[in-house]
């Protein structure tokens, strides 16, 4: 029984088609890598997974709840999928500590003193409990991303999202944003990566996906899509990004 | 006849002041409040909820506040319902300074980046949580200073309760005018005061959007 289940998904912005009939199925404890050129629909696609977009047909079913439109619990759904931005998105007014404490205490009806143990627990998991007060201002960015996966942990999700979270970061901070993804995916996290990494895609995920003009276009072991891709869509692209 | 000396105009218009300064100070709070129940409307993303406060919002911009004092003096006893001219001025007032709270508030919650509404909807937090924890406390800090300074916007219009016969400061400038007969001493004592009450303010407003530009 697959964790999440994404059938047939369809999605415009208004004539232009992102996702042309996507279907995926992601087990529990998969690492599921989406590599593709930009415009190819993978942010889109992973998106819809939380509801943050909708999406015209198909379906999308994550966690046993439907993500479908307007009548989606939404609520519950987020409570079980987390999500980690290329741009951080921390909140600026919030220490690290209140930053990662926020969901549960107001989400999840958490004591403060229990938020403030999950938070240390998780901050410490990134690597940074010696941060636990300081705004995100006085982080440098491969910091406020791993603020940013602690603070979705503290949720317990049972998958996490990753959009592209190394793009916006200087390239000697890239590794120390991985090692955090790596330890989780060993730890047996679900995660889905929207990613450019290619070496990680390939040592650290147990599938890949390539998509390409709204479509996957190829999925199946990283480690032997690489060594072997089968089209010449996904031969040109690693060869021209590795 | 009655004289009036220098300091028996300057504390008639004083004692007036009060009223000029309490008026002021209910349209901006019950404004401020009714204004932040229309924020929370005008941003919910609810249609119906939308297309209201958009309406409410033109009416009240887009007509003069002295219209609307005439007809929250007038329209109302039409109904049958007596309205002083503390009640009109106070209704008006507050539904005047809503309209302009809520768009400048707006303003302020739409300047804050698309990246937060989505990283806290990705926690799972509802739209009121996400307005209380996550973008309010952000956009009162840009909020600050252009509210501070409407506040002097609010003052002035408060003059305009004289025409229903509310007595303020510019309403006791009209009377002791005609008992004195020395409109330019009266009116002249009449701009200094509003003067001395709204500069404090724009200057304030003026100092901590300097202060904010440079805070974190």
């Amino acid at each position: 029984m697959s964790l999440v289940s994404i059938r047939d998904v369809r999605k415009s912005f208004g004539s232009n088609e992102v996702l042309k009939g996507v279907s995926l199925d992601i087990a529990k404890g998969d690492v599921v890598a989406i590599i593709g050129r930009s415009g190819s629909g993978k942010s889109t696609l992973l998106r819809c997974i939380n509801g943050l977009e909708t999406y015209q047909s198909g379906s999308i079913v994550a966690d046993g709840i439907e993500v479908a439109g307007a009548n989606t619990n939404l609520r519950e759904l987020r409570r079980h999928v987390g999500m980690v931005f290329q741009q951080f998105n921390l909140f600026p007014h919030l220490t690290a500590a209140e930053n990662v404490m926020l969901a549960p205490t107001v989400v999840n009806k958490v004591s403060k003193a229990e938020a403030r143990a999950t938070a240390a627990e998780v901050l410490a998991k990134v690597g940074l409990s010696e941060k636990m007060d300081a705004y995100p201002s006085e982080l440098s960015g491969g910091q406020q991303q791993r603020v940013a996966i602690a603070r979705s942990l503290a949720m317990r999700p049972k998958v996490l999202l990753c959009d592209e979270i190394t793009s916006a970061l200087d390239p000697e901070l890239v590794n120390e944003v991985l090692r955090v993804v790596e330890q989780l995916a060993r730890e047996g996290m679900t995660l889905i990566l929207v990613t450019h990494e290619m070496r990680f895609a390939r040592d650290v995920g147990t599938k890949l996906v390539f998509m390409h003009h709204g479509k996957v276009h190829e999925e199946g072991v990283p480690k032997e899509v690489f060594a072997a891709p089968r089209t010449p869509e996904l031969q040109q692209f690693v060869g021209q990004v590795s | 006849m009655l004289q009036f000396s220098f300091w028996d105009i300057l504390s008639n218009l004083l004692i007036a002041t009060q009223w000029t300064i309490v008026l002021s100070l209910i349209a901006f709070f019950c404004g401020g409040i009714v204004g932040l129940v229309l924020l929370f409307m005008r941003t919910s993303r609810i249609a119906p909820l939308e297309w209201f406060t958009k309406i409410y919002i033109e009416f009240f911009q887009g007509t003069p506040l002295l219209m609307q004092l005439f007809l929250f003096f007038f329209g109302i006893a039409l109904f049958g319902v007596e309205v002083s001219p503390w009640m009109a001025a106070t209704l008006a007032l507050t539904f005047w300074t809503s309209a302009f709270l809520t768009e400048i508030w707006r303003g302020c919650v739409e300047a804050i980046p698309k990246g937060q509404w989505e990283a806290s909807s990705s926690l799972a937090l509802s739209y009121i949580e996400q307005m209380r924890y996550v973008i309010l406390p952000q956009a009162s800090r840009i909020a600050v200073a252009p509210t501070v300074g409407f506040s002097v916007q609010v003052i002035k219009g408060t003059a305009l309760a004289s025409i229903i016969g509310f007595v303020e400061l510019t309403k006791a400038g009209t009377m002791l005018n005609n008992a004195t007969f020395r409109p330019f001493l009266v009116y002249s004592l009449v701009a200094l005061i509003y003067f001395c009450l709204c500069f404090p303010l724009s200057w304030w407003a003026k100092k901590i959007e300097g202060r904010l530009n440079v805070a974190r």
